[in-house]
């Protein structure tokens, strides 16, 4: 990836970011981090990674955050000053983000991934979507198998919760 | 390095203005589509000095004119960024989404091999579901951005109909993947070059008849055009979430509709018409059971290319004509037939092709 392109890719994510903390409207909150998420799929992309960027627009930017949206419209939210300005509430969250960000920092550290060896040359079959699914089926099965039992359990609690709202 | 870059903004610029241009014609020709069903003339009033004699011309200089010169009024009370965002937000997928359709084959240039697609994509169906889904937002985001309870209403109603319909598109498309065997939108257009029996195109139409009817349900849908126009829907709604829109801005989501219109087409060639291949037309010329025909190879690619143009062209007219014709859904039986009759029917098509690949291996192709 070129330096320079990445610089500018990357301070466009790191301003969506901060508008999604900053951004006092709900919905602009949540429009940065579509922003953002396009962005990070951009990222994919540079890293020839066609797949995880076009999942990565569907399943966040398409389908997660639309639910937001239209979670936000429906409710209606408007700027909460005095929630906002609870002084308690934005300490903990500061100090877990900073918390967070030196944890990525350490371990990023620590797994010895450098700038020269993550360029490396792209392995046979990167990316490929048979090789992920062949993956995905035999080593994953369990873990797959597992995750979709869990979204059934989903589905029908919230067809029960809604069934129960109507009766 | 910089011829490549010459190229690939060749492609681009050419891909922009297919789409733009396609949906300047489409407006004219909605109107006179129009016409025709109502018994009327129409759209005959546009005379450049007095000439009003070039109806597609006129109409295509004098609506951009019109809409450009017009006043544009922001209402009070609104979120100004979000209001001018929304119709871009709502053109850009839809132009994005052509860049990965292929409208040819490759064409050799000065030893230079040509794709003639904009950009090749390992996961072109992927990336096209993908932009698909981003169109919702300049729905929400103009009806949301307008502060106007019709406006609202329409970009609810609109972001919940393309939500609902993603699904049976989705699945319809997971299934000709399934026939063809990859994600890539060139690579399945190659896949129906051959001849079923010598007579029969290899159209994904005649593998995936019931997917086919869904894909073109499901997008008309994501147009949002009648019979699926409830977010719009002008005599509840005004005109639905961009109601309080004039001017430039209006003309963005006019011709968004437009530019769905061609991509629906185009994708609906792509998937299960063949997109630009043309039957018993190979690399070298027509080729008919022991007969054949040789054809220089500009011939060749210049047949293609007006292949592809001529069936996006008629499922244009298909879906202006549809829209002529139907009256509009109730918002109950659109959620109900969307989840209730399209999404079962996918599932099982998916079911049956599912087997039918894993039991007859041959019939792969």
């Amino acid at each position: 990836m070129n330096t320079g392109v990445f610089v500018l890719l990357a301070t466009l994510l790191v301003v969506a970011a901060l508008g999604v903390v900053l951004a006092r409207s709900p919905i602009r909150s949540a429009l940065s981090l579509v922003v953002a998420l396009f962005f990070l799929a951009v990222f994919f992309l540079l890293l020839d990674a066609q797949l995880i960027a076009a999942l990565q627009v569907i399943v966040y930017a398409g389908a997660i955050m639309v639910l937001f949206l239209f979670v936000i419209m429906l409710l209606n939210l408007q700027e909460h000053p005095a929630e906002m300005a609870r002084a308690g509430l934005r300490f903990l969250a500061g100090t877990l983000a900073s918390l967070f960000l030196l944890a990525t920092i350490y371990f990023t550290n620590r797994s010895g991934i450098s700038n020269a060896q993550g360029m490396g040359a792209i392995p046979d079959g990167f990316d490929s979507t048979a090789q992920i699914a062949e993956r995905l089926f035999t080593q994953h099965l369990f873990a797959f198998e597992l995750t979709s039992l869990l979204l059934l359990v989903a589905i029908i609690s919230a067809v029960v919760l809604a069934k129960k709202k109507l009766a | 390095m910089g011829l490549e870059i010459l190229i690939a903004a060749v492609k681009a610029l050419t891909v922009i203005l297919m789409v733009l241009s396609l949906a300047g014609v489409l407006g004219w020709v909605e109107r006179k589509g129009s016409a025709l069903i109502q018994d009327r003339i129409g759209a005959n009033r546009a005379s450049i000095f007095g000439f009003a004699g070039a109806g597609l011309v006129n109409t295509m200089m004098a609506d951009p004119l019109k809409f450009l010169t017009k006043e544009d009024v922001i209402p009070t009370g609104v979120d100004k960024l979000l209001h001018t965002l929304a119709p871009c937000v709502n053109l850009f997928p839809v132009i994005v989404a052509f860049a990965a359709v292929p409208f040819g084959d490759t064409v050799e240039i000065a030893g230079r091999t040509i794709q003639l697609q904009a950009v090749q994509l390992n996961v072109g169906v992927l990336f096209v579901l993908a932009m698909a889904s981003l169109g919702v937002y300049g729905v929400v985001l103009g009806g949301w951005a307008s502060n106007n309870r019709f406006s609202l209403l329409g970009g609810i109603r609109g972001s919940a109909q393309m939500i609902s319909y993603e699904l049976g598109m989705g699945l319809s498309v997971v299934v000709v993947v399934m026939t063809f065997g990859t994600l890539d939108l060139q690579e399945i257009v190659r896949a129906q070059g051959h001849m079923i029996g010598g007579i029969l195109p290899g159209w994904g139409v005649f593998y995936q008849p019931v997917a086919f009817v869904l894909f073109f349900i499901a997008g008309i849908a994501e147009t949002k055009r009648v019979p699926f126009d409830l977010p719009e829907g002008e005599s509840e709604l005004v005109s639905g979430y961009f109601t309080e829109y004039s001017g430039i801005k209006y003309l963005m989501f006019f011709m968004t509709d437009f530019a769905e219109i061609a991509v629906i087409s185009a994708l609906v060639s792509t998937f299960f018409f063949g997109g630009w291949q043309v039957p018993f037309l190979g690399d070298d010329g027509f080729h008919f059971g022991s007969t054949s025909m040789a054809l220089p190879k500009l011939i060749v690619v210049l047949l293609q290319l007006a292949s592809f143009m001529v069936k996006v062209l008629f499922f244009c007219w298909f879906q202006i004509m549809v829209r002529w014709t139907m009256p509009r859904l109730r918002y109950d039986q659109l959620m109900r037939f969307g989840w209730k009759g399209m999404l079962p029917v996918s599932l099982l098509n998916l079911v049956v092709t599912a087997v039918v690949i894993v039991a007859f291996q041959e019939w792969r192709v």
